[in-house]
């Protein structure tokens, strides 16, 4: 049975964002509906031409740079063409940014607040990265 | 007719060589065939379980130095 799983990514360290993305694409692939909620620290890396890595964290989050692992950002865009999936960046966090929704990848989806985000993940999982 | 693609996806790391049959699976017609090849250990494991979970079907699956060839039809 398919589930909705509602990811709420916050930190902005490579091990949380990498890990939100495995769930998120498998999630979305096996055919369940995936929300993420993107605040915080988290966000930042999904502005339009966002180049650099975010810090590791610990050992895992160095190694996960090799060749061979799959980009979190190839994987939450995955999650989005494969699947139901959908990025949802928070309002509050671009509103204290000073962005908008040009400012972001083009595979973001439209800015959402809490309360329309909490409403719309009733009854579903909840993950924090 | 359907046909038999082989996708390699070798020194890729999870969740990439599911990921890359996904999208193959996705673009194929039903009645294809496609032999993954991984060589990440939960592959062998994982795959099947995707399969199972999405309902296609699991042709074979063999290990052969180190490398996991994975056949699977679509069926939907």
């Amino acid at each position: 049975m398919s589930q909705h799983y509602n990811i709420v990514c916050i930190t902005g360290t490579h091990e949380k964002l990498q890990m939100a993305a495995m769930i998120a694409s498998v999630a979305a692939a096996t055919g369940n509906k995936v929300s993420v909620f993107l605040s915080m620290n988290a966000l930042t890396f999904f502005m339009k031409g966002h180049a650099g890595n975010p810090p590791a964290e610990g050992d895992v989050g160095s190694l996960i740079l090799q060749k061979g692992v799959p980009p979190f950002k190839e994987l939450f865009q995955h999650a989005v063409e494969l699947g139901d999936a959908q990025l949802l960046p928070c309002s509050m966090a671009m509103d204290i940014m000073k962005i908008t929704k040009d400012d972001l990848d083009p595979v973001m989806g439209p800015a959402t607040g809490l309360t329309r985000f909490l409403s719309d993940a009733e009854g579903g999982q909840m993950l924090t990265f | 007719m359907s046909e038999t693609k082989i996708v390699d996806a070798r020194n890729t790391f999870c969740p990439g060589p599911l990921m890359e049959l996904i999208t193959n699976m996705k673009q194929g017609k039903v009645g294809d065939t496609i032999e993954l090849l991984s060589t990440d250990d939960g592959s062998g494991a994982d795959v099947p379980e995707w399969v199972a979970k999405v309902g296609h079907e699991l042709v074979g699956k063999e290990r052969i130095d180190g490398v996991w060839h994975i056949k699977v039809r679509k069926s939907k």
